[in-house]
C-alpha cells in the first residue's frame, strides 16, 4: 500500500514539474521581481501610504461591474450552450464560429464597432432619428456602465458557450430521461440531474470570465469611459502616468489576493458531488425542434445571438468596404458608395515608412506566435490537468494558482518580464519566444479549466476495464483518455489559438518594432488622423476576423481516426 | 510514449535554451561585426526605411527600434529597467517637455555638444546641459470641424475662454490628462493660460458648459469628433496642429482643402518639443552619437513631418506641401517652465481629476 501511495505522489509530481517550471519561471519570477522593486527603497520618495479610499474605491467597481457582467454573460450563454449543443438548425455551425469572434477583437476596434451602430451618427440612432422625426440622437449609451456591461457580454458569452457546451453536449441524456420517467418535471430533472453533472463545467467558466471582466482595462477605458477605474485603470495610470508604482503594486497585490480567493471558491464548489456520469458521442444529443415552443425557443435565441454578436461584426465589416466622405458636407444625410480603397492601401507603403507591415507579414507573425502559443499551452495544460486530476491533497491548495495569471494585472507583469528579462536576447531575437510565452500564460488557465472537468468526468471504471483486458497505460491513454478529451481539447486549442491572435497588450510592449501582429498593426492605423487610415484599420480588423475564423474552423474540423464510428 | 516524451523533450530543451539565453556568456558572438544599436521611442516613431537603411550602411550598424508604448510610458519603462545600471536601449528618442525634467533628475542620458545644435533655434533648446537635443516639435490645439460651423452658422471660437460661453455648450470633447498624453498637454495650456490661480476655475466652467471627457485620443477623435471618419457628436476636439494636414493626406477621396481645422489663438495650443538623448552606461557611445547626428541632420529632418506629422527644429529643412496648405502653426503658444511641470505634474493631475470626474 505504502509503495503503491509514494508511486501516486511521484507521478503527481513529475507531471507538476514542467507546468509548474513554467508558471515559476515565466510568472511568479516576473511578478516577484516588480514587486520586490516596487517595495525596495528606490520608490520609497514620497510614499504615504496608500489611503483606503484609493484602494476600496476601485476595488468596489471592478467586483461590482465583474459581477454583473458574469451574470449577463450567464443568462445569456448558458441558453445558447442549451441551443447549439440540443438542437439542430439551419447555420448551426456558422453561429457557433461567429460566436467566437468577438474575443480576438482589440477594444479599440470594438469601440469603433459599436459606435458605427449605437453612436450619437450611428445606424441605429440616425434609422430611430429618420423614423421618429427627431433631432437628437434618441439612444445615448456610449461613455456608461452598460456599455461596459454590454461589451463584457458580446466579449465572453463565447466562454460559456465552449465551456459549458463541450460538458453539456456529452452529457447522457439517458438520465434526464430516466429521472423524467421516474416522475420528475423537466425543470426537476434540470435541476436534480442536469445541473449538478454541469456544475463544474459552469463555475469553472463563471470563473474565467469573472475573472476576464475583473481584470477589464480597454473595455472600461474606451467604452466606460474616464469616471469608471477598475483596478487594472488604476494600476496603469498609478504606474505608467504617475510613476506611483507603490501604489500599483498595493493594487496588484489586491487584485491577486481576489483572485485566488474566487479561485479558490471555485475549486470548492466545482468538486463533483454526485459520481461520476457515462458520456455520450459528441453529436447524440442534437435533434431537431419538434414543438411550437421549441421552435420559438431557438427563434428567440438566434435572434439574440445576432443582435449581440452579428451585428457588431457586420457593421465592423461593412463599414471597411463603405465610404461615407461624400457626406461630410452634410451631416444629416448618409451617402455611401461601395469602395476597395482600403484594403488596396494595405498593400501600399505610401510613406515609405521603416514600419510599414506588409499586411501577409502581420498575418504571418500572428499565425507563427499562435501556434507557438497553441502548443505550450496546450501541452502544459494537459500536463497540468492531469496532475491536478491525481488524487493527491496538496492539489486542493495548488489549483487556484494555476489560476492567478488570469487575474494577474497585465501592466504590472509586463512590467515584471521587462526587469526579470532584460537580456537583449530575449527581445532581439526575429520571433521573440516571449510573446508566445506571454500568451500562453493568459492560455493556459483556460486550457486546465477546459480539460479538467472532462478529465474528471472520465469514469475510472472504463479504464480499468481496459487495463483488465491488457491494454498498457499508453494505449489506455490513447484509446480510453484522447478520444474521451478530444472534443475539451479542441476547445482549449480554439482559444489558446484566439487569445494569441487577439492579444495586444503584451504583443506590442515585448516585440522589437519590426515584427508587429495584426493587432499592433491595427493600432498603428487607427492611431492616427485621416479617413484612410480609420478604414485600413477596420480593413486589417476585417483581415484578423477572417484568419481568426479560418483558424478555428480548420481546428474543428480535426477528427479522430474512427471518431464517427464512437 | 515516444512521441509525448519527444515533445517534453523539446520543451525541456526550449525551457533550457531560453534560461541559457539569459547569461550573456551563453549567447555565441555574432557571426560577423556587425555593431547592434537599440533606440528606444514612443509608438508614433515613424521614419522612412531608406534613410534608416542609408545610415546602416554609411556607420556598419544595425539599428533596432524598440517603442515602448506612448510618451509618458516609454520613459516610466527607461527609468524602471534602467535601475539596474545598464539601460535597454543606447538612444532614447520621444522625450517631451512634459516629461523632460523627470528624465534629467533620473539622470538617465549622457550629455553630447552635437554639432547641429548651432543651427537650432534656442527657444527649442531646453536643456542647457546638452543631455535632451530637440529634434521635432508640434501644437496640441483644438480641432474643429469645418461644416459644422457653416451649417449651423456658428462662428469658431476665438480663445479659450469663449469655450465657456453658452453657445458651444456641449460641443468640445477632451481627453483625461491621467491616460492620455494630448489631454495633459491641453491641461498645460489652460494652467499656462490662467495661471495656478485661475485654471480651476476656468475648467469649472468647461464642466458647466458641458464639456465632453473620454480617456484617450483614440476615442475622442474617432468616436467624438464629427470632423472624423467616425462622425461623432462634438465638432471640437483636442488633437494636433497637423491633424487637419494627416485629414488631407490620408482622405479617402482626394481633397482640395481640409475638412478640419485648428483654433490658433494665442495661448490656446500646447507647445510639445521631442527631445532625443544618448542613454547613460552605454557600451556604444560613438554609434549613438552618430545616431543623433544623424536625427538632426536635413534629409531626416525633412522626413520628420510626413512620418508623425510634427515640425523639424532644423530651419533650414523643406516642408512639405500639405503641411504648408492646412496645417497652421500658432503664434505663441502656450508653454511653463519644465521644472515647474516636474514638481506640480501629478499634483495638477489629481487635482482636475477631483474637480472633473468626482
Amino acid at each position: 500500500m505504502k509503495h503503491t501511495g509514494n508511486k501516486r505522489v511521484l507521478r503527481a509530481g513529475l507531471l507538476w514539474l514542467l507546468p509548474a517550471a513554467f508558471l515559476l519561471i515565466f510568472f511568479y519570477q516576473p511578478l516577484f521581481a516588480i514587486l520586490r522593486l516596487a517595495f525596495s527603497s528606490t520608490f520609497d520618495g514620497g510614499w504615504q501610504g496608500a489611503s483606503a479610499a484609493q484602494v476600496l474605491k476601485p476595488l468596489g467597481f471592478t467586483l461590482w461591474q465583474a459581477v454583473l457582467s458574469t451574470l449577463l454573460t450567464l443568462l445569456v450563454g448558458l441558453p445558447a450552450a442549451y441551443l447549439f449543443t440540443h438542437y439542430e438548425f439551419k447555420g448551426r455551425e456558422g453561429l457557433r464560429l461567429l460566436s467566437l469572434l468577438p474575443f480576438i477583437l482589440p477594444t479599440v476596434v470594438v469601440a469603433a464597432c459599436f459606435n458605427t451602430l449605437l453612436g450619437p451618427r450611428g445606424w441605429l440612432n440616425l434609422g430611430l432619428m429618420a423614423l421618429l422625426n427627431l433631432s437628437e440622437p434618441p439612444i445615448r449609451m456610449l461613455q456608461s456602465l452598460p456599455a461596459i456591461l454590454l461589451a463584457h457580454v458580446f466579449y465572453n458569452t463565447a466562454i460559456i458557450i465552449r465551456l459549458v457546451g463541450s460538458a453539456w453536449s456529452r452529457l447522457d441524456q439517458k438520465l434526464v430521461h430516466a429521472a423524467q420517467m421516474l416522475g420528475a418535471s423537466p425543470w426537476q430533472a434540470f435541476r436534480e440531474v442536469t445541473l449538478p453533472l454541469l456544475l463544474p463545467a459552469i463555475t469553472g467558466a463563471s470563473l474565467l470570465v469573472f475573472l476576464f471582466d475583473f481584470t477589464s482595462f480597454g473595455v472600461v477605458l474606451m467604452l466606460g469611459g474616464p469616471q469608471f477605474a477598475t483596478l487594472e485603470v488604476e494600476i496603469y495610470t498609478q504606474a505608467l502616468y504617475m510613476l506611483n508604482l507603490r501604489l500599483a503594486a498595493v493594487l496588484s497585490l489586491v487584485q491577486l489576493a481576489c483572485t485566488l480567493l474566487v479561485a479558490w471558491l471555485q475549486s470548492r464548489a466545482s468538486q463533483p458531488r454526485y459520481g461520476k456520469a457515462a458520456v455520450s458521442a459528441e453529436r447524440a444529443n442534437l435533434r431537431t425542434a419538434r414543438s411550437a415552443g421549441e421552435k420559438a425557443f431557438i427563434a428567440v435565441m438566434v435572434i439574440l445571438l445576432v443582435l449581440l454578436i452579428l451585428t457588431p461584426l457586420l457593421s465592423l465589416i461593412t463599414r471597411s468596404f463603405v465610404t461615407l466622405e461624400a457626406a461630410r458636407g452634410e451631416r444629416g444625410q448618409i451617402q455611401t458608395g461601395f469602395t476597395l480603397r482600403y484594403y488596396q492601401e494595405l498593400f501600399q507603403n505610401r510613406t515609405g515608412s521603416l514600419f510599414y507591415v506588409p499586411p501577409i507579414i502581420a498575418v504571418r507573425n500572428s499565425l507563427v506566435y499562435a501556434l507557438l502559443t497553441v502548443v505550450i499551452a496546450t501541452i502544459l495544460g494537459m500536463l497540468g490537468a492531469y496532475a491536478l486530476n491525481q488524487p493527491w491533497k496538496a492539489n486542493r491548495i495548488l489549483e487556484p494558482f494555476f489560476m492567478l495569471p488570469l487575474g494577474a494585472s497585465a501592466v504590472t507583469l509586463g512590467l515584471g518580464f521587462l526587469v526579470a528579462f532584460r537580456h537583449p536576447a530575449w527581445s532581439s531575437m526575429p520571433f521573440p519566444l516571449l510573446i508566445p510565452i506571454a500568451h500562453a500564460l493568459v492560455a493556459l488557465p483556460i486550457v486546465v479549466r477546459t480539460l479538467l472537468p472532462a478529465l474528471r468526468g472520465i469514469p475510472s471504471s472504463l479504464r480499468q476495464a481496459a487495463s483488465t483486458l491488457g491494454a498498457d497505460e499508453p494505449r489506455v491513454f490513447r484509446e480510453v483518455d484522447l478520444p474521451l478529451l478530444l472534443r475539451p481539447l479542441l476547445v482549449s486549442l480554439v482559444f489558446a489559438f484566439t487569445i494569441s491572435l487577439g492579444e495586444f497588450g503584451a504583443s506590442s510592449f515585448l516585440s522589437s518594432a519590426q515584427t508587429p501582429t495584426i493587432p499592433v498593426a491595427i493600432y498603428r492605423y487607427i492611431s492616427q488622423p485621416g479617413a484612410l487610415n480609420y478604414g485600413q484599420a477596420l480593413a486589417m480588423s476585417t483581415l484578423l476576423l477572417v484568419v481568426c475564423g479560418a483558424g478555428i474552423f480548420l481546428i474543428e474540423k480535426i477528427r479522430l481516426p474512427g471518431e464517427e464510428l464512437y | 510514449m515516444i512521441k509525448k516524451s519527444l515533445i517534453i523533450g523539446v520543451l525541456v530543451a526550449l525551457l533550457l535554451g531560453g534560461c541559457a539565453g539569459q547569461t550573456p556568456a551563453a549567447s555565441p558572438p555574432a557571426a560577423q561585426e556587425l555593431q547592434v544599436l537599440t533606440v528606444m521611442t514612443h509608438d508614433s516613431f515613424a521614419v522612412s526605411a531608406e534613410l534608416v537603411q542609408q545610415f546602416e550602411a554609411e556607420n556598419s550598424v544595425k539599428v533596432n527600434f524598440i517603442k515602448g508604448g506612448d510618451a509618458g510610458t516609454t520613459l516610466n519603462r527607461l527609468i524602471l529597467t534602467s535601475l539596474g545600471g545598464t539601460p535597454e536601449a543606447d538612444v532614447f528618442y520621444g522625450l517631451d517637455n512634459t516629461f523632460l525634467s523627470r528624465a534629467l533628475e533620473q539622470d538617465l542620458l549622457e550629455a553630447y555638444d552635437a554639432p547641429a545644435l548651432a543651427q537650432i533655434p534656442a527657444e527649442f533648446q531646453l536643456d542647457p546641459s546638452h543631455r535632451a537635443l530637440p529634434v521635432d516639435y508640434g501644437d496640441v490645439c483644438i480641432n474643429y470641424d469645418k461644416s459644422w460651423f457653416q451649417e449651423h452658422q456658428l462662428p469658431v471660437p476665438k480663445s479659450l475662454e469663449d469655450l465657456t460661453k453658452p453657445e458651444y455648450a456641449g460641443l468640445l470633447v477632451v481627453e483625461n490628462p491621467a491616460t492620455s498624453s494630448p489631454g495633459l498637454s491641453f491641461l498645460l495650456a489652460t494652467i499656462a493660460t490662467f495661471g495656478e490661480e485661475g485654471w480651476q476655475s476656468y475648467w469649472q466652467a468647461l464642466k458647466d458648459n458641458d464639456v465632453v471627457i473620454v480617456s484617450d485620443w483614440e476615442t475622442a477623435y474617432y468616436t467624438n469628433f464629427s470632423g472624423s471618419s467616425g462622425r461623432g457628436a462634438q465638432p471640437m476636439v483636442v488633437s494636433y496642429a497637423t491633424s487637419p494636414a494627416a485629414e488631407l493626406i490620408y482622405a479617402e477621396t482626394p481633397l482640395t482643402e481640409a475638412p478640419t481645422a485648428s483654433i490658433v489663438a494665442d495661448g490656446a495650443c500646447w507647445r510639445q518639443v521631442e527631445f532625443a538623448g544618448i542613454l547613460k552606461g552605454t557600451q556604444k557611445r560613438a554609434s549613438a552619437e552618430k545616431f543623433i547626428d544623424f536625427m538632426l541632420s536635413q534629409p531626416f529632418q525633412e522626413d520628420v513631418p510626413l512620418q508623425m506629422f510634427v515640425y523639424p527644429v532644423l530651419p533650414a529643412a523643406k516642408l512639405p506641401e500639405a503641411f504648408v496648405q492646412a496645417s497652421q502653426v500658432p503664434q505663441k503658444p502656450a508653454t511653463l517652465d519644465p521644472e515647474l511641470i516636474a514638481q506640480k505634474r501629478e499634483a495638477w493631475v489629481q487635482a482636475w481629476i477631483e474637480l472633473m470626474l468626482k
